[in-house]
């Protein structure tokens, strides 16, 4: 165990220095010595999997949010808070690795005053923020608890469900908006990718891993922080997962075979292979694996479906992003080791932050069984209880 | 009144004048290393391609519907009445959607810029404002690349193609390409051998998106509505149990979901 520690501490050190390294170069030569974009290839994996891959793993903020407050399927009530903060250290992350991306990164509220409602990336600007700031909030009560701060903690509350509302709308508007970016590339991207139908297929799959990633949070926080599984509310989720991969699958392949690019899945080549590729790990191996009742109801066959579905849908925005360009550019990228290790570096400081924030708020519930006492014992106790889970 | 281009490839002799006229104009550096590129880059922003005896210019379209306008978060493109697609650097941000999504790949990026800036042609904005055609028009010596109304030219060429039907690929390019563009191009070649794309839609791309876009405050209003009254069905039945004595009260209840 000790050794296992300090390996993740060397290789956290290790991601942050060479992601210092890289920052330097960003913005001391600017985005063409710390990337191997181009005019023929202007998005890398900056926006290809920072962007559209963090976004997409934040899902389970609002797809939990969502089955809990809205459907009042409350057995999922224990893992909001771990979900909430994923969420909302995912777009956090987000907007770091934006302001690599853009070319004037000091220009980035621009979108507040210039506004060009025309554009998809406006509205994917404007929802980004605005959820942002619904995640801060949705995240507050756990911080104003932790101090002992019921006032706010009670403004909170009162707007919970409103906010909680909001905070799906606009999720399920730039979570399709990110799709939606590709509309206007018809005549660019490759034709297993290009679909009408891109928003819908963003949002199903944001859904899809939502789930996922409450599974593999859910596994993961049993195994490292609070050591107890709710195995109950993981087959619940594993079953509302096959129903959204096999509503998506059956929507792909219909879509795919009325646009008659169903022939192109079957011609040898570099596209073929990584489509296939997707689609076994987002679709076919979990549905196989879902579909028996073994897998589903064990905690590793839960826990490995989730993986390959978390997997198969970065294999798909990177594809989206990437891979369908490729032939239209008439070049193949591959990212420099700045934009990679950037990267790592966001990644790792995503981890440090969730294990910092484990530490010292209650986010599991054990934890806050410990804070619980001293509230309890106040002059209001009913009102105190309810205060202390607002925003769960 | 629109202006227009009309380049005609079959009058091009290949002498590079426009690329020269434009780089003056656009205080870029132009030499013979310049010139051998055949590459529109963010120091070139027109190129003449050759093909044997053969010729073809690549420049903004300048489209009447621009995707590029209609892409950029900030409206840092704009298409004029008089028929240019111009830029303003204070307001790009860098994002190069609109690289993405000119279906002409005609925007360039400054990579190597700390402050980096979109390029491209602007179809000589400031000139035209003045009345003047724009540099690469004036300087042609064959009146391959002509500047006028683009009423005018579409007539014009319009009429080429009657008087000389052998000469050309019956063809405006430009015409209805993605609802129609302020550069017309005719040729004696297919345009498809110099990489212009035959297949492009006749609707303006930000239709596209505008569809999708439109969409929004219609799926605010509903889904707020729907949202809203889920919750106040699912909690409804909670209330009326505990008005009625089953299950534990509905606020003890929310607040202790993980005891399920
Ligand atoms: S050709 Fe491209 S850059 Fe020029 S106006 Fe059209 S969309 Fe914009
Ligand atoms: S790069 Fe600049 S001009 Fe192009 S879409 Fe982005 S903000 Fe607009």
């Amino acid at each position: 165990m000790k050794i296992k520690f300090s390996f993740w501490k060397l290789l956290f050190l290790f991601l942050m220095a060479t992601g210092l390294w890289a920052t330097i170069i960003r913005y001391s030569e600017g985005l063409g010595a710390s990337t191997h974009l181009n005019d023929q290839f202007p998005w890398g994996i900056w926006i290809g999997f920072d962007v559209l891959c963090g976004v997409m793993l934040a899902a389970g903020g609002f797809t939990l949010t969502a089955a809990v407050h809205i459907f009042n399927i409350r057995q999922m009530h224990s893992i909001v808070r771990p979900t909430v903060l994923t969420a909302f250290l995912g777009y956090l992350l987000v907007c770091v690795a934006l302001m690599y991306d853009l070319g004037k990164p000091y220009n980035i509220w621009h979108p507040l005053i210039m506004r060009n409602p025309h554009s998809v990336m406006f509205e994917v600007a404007y929802c980004v923020m605005l959820y942002t700031a619904v995640l801060a909030l949705e995240f507050s009560p756990i911080v104003l608890e932790r101090f002992h701060l019921r006032k706010p903690l009670r403004v909170i509350r009162a707007i919970l469900i409103p906010l909680v509302i909001c905070g799906v709308i606009l999720s399920t508007l730039h979570q399709s908006s990110l799709g939606s970016l590709y509309l206007i590339t018809p005549e660019k991207l490759y034709p297993l990718w290009y679909s009408p139908l891109l928003p819908v297929f963003f949002f199903l799959s944001a859904i899809a891993v939502g789930l996922a990633m409450t599974i593999f949070e859910s596994t993961m926080s049993a195994k490292y922080f609070s050591g107890q599984l709710e195995l109950a509310i993981l087959q619940e989720l594993g079953r509302v997962l096959v129903v959204v991969l096999a509503v998506y699958g059956v929507l792909r392949f219909e879509d795919l075979f009325d646009r008659g690019a169903l022939e192109l899945s079957l011609q040898p080549g570099y596209e073929t292979y990584l489509f296939w590729l997707e689609i076994l790990l987002s679709l076919i191996l979990p549905l196989i694996l879902l579909l028996q009742r073994k897998v589903r109801t064990s905690a590793g066959g839960l826990y490995l479906s989730s993986v390959l579905v978390v997997l198969g849908f970065i294999a798909n925005r990177m594809n989206v992003s990437i891979t369908g360009f490729e032939r239209s550019a008439g070049s193949h990228y591959f990212p420099k080791w700045t934009e990679l290790s950037v990267t790592g570096a966001i990644i790792a400081g995503g981890f440090a932050l969730f294990g910092l924030a484990v530490k010292y708020l209650p986010i599991f519930p054990q934890e806050r069984r410990m804070v619980e006492p001293q509230i309890e014992g106040s002059a209001e106790p009913l009102t105190a209880a309810v205060l202390n889970h607002a925003g769960d | 009144m629109s202006k227009a281009l009309l380049y005609d490839a079959t009058l091009c002799i290949g002498c590079k004048r426009c690329e020269e006229a434009c780089a003056a104009q656009n205080q870029l550096p132009y030499n013979d290393t310049v010139a051998a590129e055949e590459k529109q880059s963010e120091h070139k922003f027109t190129i003449v391609m050759t093909k044997g005896d053969k010729f073809m210019r690549r420049l903004c379209m300048s489209c009447q519907d621009p995707t590029c306008a209609s892409v950029c978060p900030v409206g840092a493109l704009t298409k004029t009445p008089a028929g240019p697609v111009t830029y303003d650097a204070n307001k790009c941000m860098g994002c190069r959607y609109c690289m993405i999504a000119c279906p002409f790949s005609v925007p360039k990026y400054e990579w190597n810029k700390l402050a980096p800036k979109v390029r491209k042609c602007t179809m000589c904005a400031n000139r035209i404002a003045a009345g003047k055609p724009t540099a690469c028009a004036e300087i042609c010596p064959t009146g391959a690349t002509k500047f006028g109304d683009r009423d005018a030219l579409i007539a014009e060429a319009q009429q080429r193609i009657r008087d000389n039907p052998g000469n050309y690929v019956n063809h405006i390019y430009g015409l209805t390409e993605v609802g129609g563009t302020s550069v017309l191009l005719l040729s004696s070649v297919p345009f498809g051998e110099f990489g212009y794309h035959d297949d492009l839609s006749q609707d303006p791309l930000p239709m596209l998106t505008y569809r999708v876009l439109s969409r929004i405050p219609d799926f605010v209003a509903l889904g707020g509505v729907l949202l809203g009254g889920v919750w106040w069905i699912t909690h409804r039945r909670e209330e009326v149990a505990a008005a009625e004595g089953r299950g534990p009260k509905a606020v003890g209840e929310r607040s202790d979901g993980r005891k399920q």
